[in-house]
């Protein structure tokens, strides 16, 4: 037996052992928030609508948990995202939005076409607000607790089956 | 029911596998046993049993049971039929199953028909189909089931988006699958042989006609899928060197290789070792490829659902499959006699260049593709892109071609080049021939240039090998190499002239104007909007004309999808024997002096349907190819039946003269 | 050569392959090392421009404000940042819809003599929730620097 009938099996090792470790590596294109457990940073932006006030960061310490949603009229996924907000808000939760990089005629056309779930909504023009909370994409939904504190991050659009997860993330701040 | 139905068939196809794994190698041992004798019918009973199973599932997809998952999340009852029945293996579970019921088939095919190779041997083969088999099973069984109910039946499917409603990608993949299942089998054969230690020429004989049904199919895979790259994608191009293209060509090169040096071990005795090797490389590289490509692990132009968890599954199967054959080839590889020797200058001798050459393009597009993977662990992004691929694969192509222009001319065993003097002097005239043309008449890169001067040379020696030979009775094989061999030459003509010769226009044009690109004048008559299923398009509606001939409708739209969003091209096409025109358009340009401007893109692109049409004809070639050396053995067996029978008669005979 | 005996033809013939194979390993290893640099942000195209003509990737965000489109109609230009250093770039073609202000890019294509980026292709994925990957790698503060950047150019 000759040592250089081991090198394809030598070769092929190493290929597995390079994949192997790659497979362990988280591999999505979605980037969690760093900001998850923290509280707010300190921000205040000014309405993004003409008939809802704009939003700051003491708003969120007043002892209700609510749902901080970041989204924009030039985003499609934020359309199909729409009627489940509105269902959220009519199970009780309370949204306030944040509009990125948004103009307010688009952003007044937009809530008239698809419904306005929000209390407030502020316009994050150069996406400060987006970048401070740890979101890196649009649409984005966080759970904020009665202190302000960053609870829970969905990623991408809110679909039926995620309300109820919501809302239970919801009451879970309560507590 | 039928769902059940078919779950139940492939649990018992999972324990014919497992009695087929004991039983063969219990019969490698000793074939004498009992146990050996329930082999070929565990083999054949199981690819009925899988292929129960499938047709079961395409009987759910026909009638939409809305209770099955797999059904519910990909199909609708409001699909055509064809794509609903397409929808069976358009997804991770079904295209499983299909994997798995080519592959048990094939093993109900050897273990029926095949007989050539000693009992043991088969024994093994048939141990180790069943071994590949059982992890398939797992796989399905355990990770992947297609036939799992839902708790509550879906009102309607999920299944409705027409992007997937596309005949290519109905069609493609399974393409690709028979190849991948083809090379499974070649490789149960190499670890049969290597098992009994019986390296023989018979075995490369048994082997062949797998090797080359698989690397018909590949060809077929890779042409389709780069000319669905081509009219789907947009950009004009028709290989990307992406990940996915690359996971399909890795095998179709190993299978190449291993198409060659299997000749040699068929009609001389040599390349004993090497076959093996090249037999476990060419379905390591299909695994590879599977896994790279269902992993997610390399990012692609190309969109797959991906997920980590089935990755890790096909990458334990790949560390069992391929490590275990690669052991038992360390271990008994010295132990394999050394085959027939050969003269360097020999029919042999130019196919092991054609071999390593073979096998160091695929380990340059294996090594670039997996670049990535690698400096990642270092935390480097990087991207591997055609500045790498393009040149580094032409140092070793260009040899090869060289090579194979001569190759086929020599003689087995031993020749001298001066015995095929004229011939080579004829391709030697004709490269630097056009070389001298070229240089001439137009300024084009370095790579082009080869290729068109290697194409023509190629296109006249691959007809060579007929001289002085009767046409009429030549075997069918020899026709297979010269077709597919001048089908090489045809697309590398195609590729060389696709980019020595495209022209490109990028304009705004508003309604009425003309733009020039080549020998065309493209008017835009005008755009409007027009709606599908879910997605809105722009429409422009061109008239092109060739050299000021008849124009030409075409209708390129820049479609925008709404669920899920995505925004894609729709080229549209204007074919002529000598090229085709390919147009795209784009988003409003603004104002100009006419009215309203709109972006269009233009190529026209001399020859470039020659690089599919090339791809046909080696798939070709591979078909006549495999259809001589079925015939050949169909007659082989024939005579030798015919001869045991006359023996039969005259012992017979003898009997009946003895006791008279 | 046909006066070798057979086993030295066969020597001969194993030492080509093996020579070959190495030959490939090495070569792919040596090209595929140059390519590492394949990918660039602008403050390394700044610090180290690639050679003119070098096809490249230059990844980044796209600055507010700067985006224009030439009087062709199809050529557009625009700057792109990463927070530290930023590269004027010009394309011609169609552009991806999404592309817009303030959204991330990777534009292939190569650093003219001019200092001016031109770019064959632009790689903007057709979805809101996208970020380049390779601009994965920014950190944080990159990002936020970047935000401040344009808002000292507005």
């Amino acid at each position: 037996m000759r040592w250089w009938w081991w090198i394809p099996l030598a070769l092929f090792a190493l290929f597995l052992g390079v994949a192997a470790y790659q497979l362990t590596q988280p591999k999505d294109e979605f980037i969690p928030s760093t900001m998850i457990g923290e509280p707010l940073p300190e921000f205040d932006l000014r309405p993004a609508a003409a008939d809802r006030p704009g939003l700051s960061d003491a708003y969120f310490r007043d002892g209700t948990p609510k749902l901080l949603n970041i989204w924009a009229s030039w985003c499609v996924p934020c359309i199909a995202e729409a009627p489940q907000l509105e269902r959220l808000r009519q199970s009780g939760a309370e949204i306030v939005g944040v509009a990125i990089r948004d103009r307010p005629q688009d952003v007044a056309g937009f809530l008239a076409r698809y419904g306005n779930p929000y209390s407030r909504i502020g316009a994050d023009d150069l996406s400060e607000v987006q970048l401070g909370i740890g979101s890196s994409g649009v649409p984005e939904t966080f759970v904020i607790d009665g202190q302000g504190r960053i609870i829970y991050q969905h990623i991408g659009d809110v679909r039926a089956e995620h309300v109820p997860l919501l809302l239970e993330k919801l009451r879970e701040a309560q507590d | 029911m039928i769902a059940e139905l078919g779950l139940a068939a492939l649990w018992l196809a999972a324990a014919l596998a497992a009695l087929q794994l004991v039983a063969g190698f219990l019969g490698a041992r000793n074939p004498d046993t009992e146990m050996a004798a329930l082999v070929r019918p565990a083999a054949v009973v199981q690819g009925l049993l899988c292929a129960f199973a499938f047709v079961m599932l395409l009987w759910l997809f026909a009638v939409t049971d809305l209770s099955v998952k797999l059904v519910a999340t990909n199909s609708h009852s409001a699909k055509p039929p064809i794509f609903k029945l397409s929808g069976a293996w358009g997804n991770h579970e079904g295209s499983m199953l299909l994997w798995i019921t080519v592959m048990a088939l094939a093993g109900g095919l050897i273990a029926a028909v095949e007989r050539r190779l000693p009992e043991k041997t088969m024994q093994a083969t048939l141990g180790a189909q069943a071994f590949v088999g059982l992890g398939f099973y797992a796989f399905l069984l355990f990770s992947s089931n297609p036939f799992e109910r839902l708790p509550q039946p879906a009102v309607e499917g999920l299944g409705l988006n027409p992007l997937l409603q596309d005949i290519g990608l109905a069609f493609h993949p399974p393409t690709l699958y028979f190849g991948y299942v083809g090379l499974s089998v070649a490789f149960s054969f190499a670890v049969g042989a290597l098992l009994t230690r019986q390296v023989t020429p018979e075995f490369a004989r048994a082997m062949r006609p797998w090797v080359l049904g698989a690397w018909v199919f590949l060809t077929l895979g890779i042409t389709a899928g780069s000319y669905w790259a081509y009219y789907e994608l947009g950009w004009g191009g028709w290989w990307f060197w992406d990940p996915v293209e690359n996971a399909s060509l890795m095998p179709w090169l190993a299978a190449t290789a291993l198409l060659h040096s299997a000749s040699v071990l068929a009609a001389r005795d040599a390349l004993r070792a090497w076959t093996i090797m090249l037999g476990v490389v060419a379905f390591s590289m299909s695994m590879v490829g599977t896994f790279l490509v269902r992993s997610g692990i390399l990012t692609s132009v190309h969109a797959f659902a991906v997920d980590p968890e089935r990755g890790s599954f096909i990458l334990v199967l790949l560390a069992i499959y391929i490590g275990g054959a690669l052991v038992l080839f360390a271990t008994r590889a010295s132990s394999i006699a050394e085959g027939e020797r050969f003269a360097a200058t020999s029919r042999e001798g130019a196919l092991v260049v054609n071999n390593v050459m073979l096998c160091a393009i695929l380990g340059v597009v294996l090594m670039g593709t997996l670049y990535p993977l690698l400096t990642e662990a270092f935390d480097v992004r990087v991207s591997v892109g055609p500045p790498y691929f393009n040149p580094v694969s032409a140092i070793f192509v260009v040899p090869m071609l060289l090579v194979m222009m001569v190759g086929p001319l020599l003689r087995w065993r031993r020749d001298r080049l001066e015995r095929v003097k004229a011939p080579v002097a004829l391709v030697a005239a004709i490269l630097l021939g056009t070389l001298a043309v070229l240089l001439i008449v137009s300024t084009t890169g370095l790579l082009p240039l080869l290729g068109l001067v290697l194409a023509a040379a190629l296109a006249v020696a691959s007809f060579l090998p007929l001289r002085g030979r009767n046409l009429r009775r030549l075997p069918l094989a020899v026709w297979g190499m010269v077709i597919a061999h001048f089908g090489l030459a045809v697309a590398l003509f195609g590729m060389a002239s696709e980019s020595a010769f495209s022209q490109e226009k990028l304009a705004a044009v508003a309604a009425g104007d003309t733009a020039e690109v080549g020998p065309w004048s493209v008017v835009l008559d005008g755009v409007h909007p027009v709606a599908g299923p879910n997605w809105t398009a722009l429409e422009g509606q061109l008239l092109a004309s060739y050299d000021g001939g008849d124009p030409i409708e075409l209708d390129p739209q820049a479609r925008s999808f709404w669920a899920p969003v995505q925004q894609t091209t729709e080229s549209a096409l204007a074919t002529r024997w000598n090229g085709q025109l390919y147009a795209v358009i784009g988003n409003e340009a603004g104002a100009g002096e006419n009215g309203a401007r709109w972006q269009l893109r233009l190529w026209w692109k001399p020859f470039v349907t020659f690089i599919w049409y090339g791809g046909l004809l080696v798939a070709l070639g591979g078909v006549l190819a495999l259809l001589g050396r079925l015939f050949d053995d169909l007659k082989r067996r024939r005579v030798k039946a015919r001869l045991a029978e006359r023996r039969a008669d005259e012992a017979e005979l003898a009997a009946a003269g003895g006791r008279g | 050569m046909s006066s070798l005996k057979p086993k030295h033809q066969r020597l001969v013939l194993v030492v080509i392959a093996l020579l070959a194979l190495v030959a490939a390993g090495v070569l792919a290893a040596w090209a595929l090392r140059n390519q590492a640099s394949y990918f660039y942000v602008p403050a390394q195209m700044v610090a180290e421009p690639p050679a003119p003509e070098r096809a490249v990737r230059l990844g980044g965000m796209v600055q507010e404000g700067s985006l224009e489109t030439l009087a062709d109609g199809v050529t557009i230009a625009f700057v792109v940042g990463d927070g530290e250093a930023t590269v004027p770039v010009r394309f011609a073609g169609i552009v991806p819809d999404l592309f817009v202000e303030g959204s991330g890019v990777v534009a292939e294509g190569r650093l003219g003599a001019d200092g001016v980026f031109v770019a064959d292709n632009l790689l903007a994925k057709h979805d809101e929730n996208y970020v380049p990957r390779e601009l994965q790698e920014m950190t944080e503060h990159q990002k936020r620097e970047v935000v401040a950047e344009t808002e000292e150019t507005r």
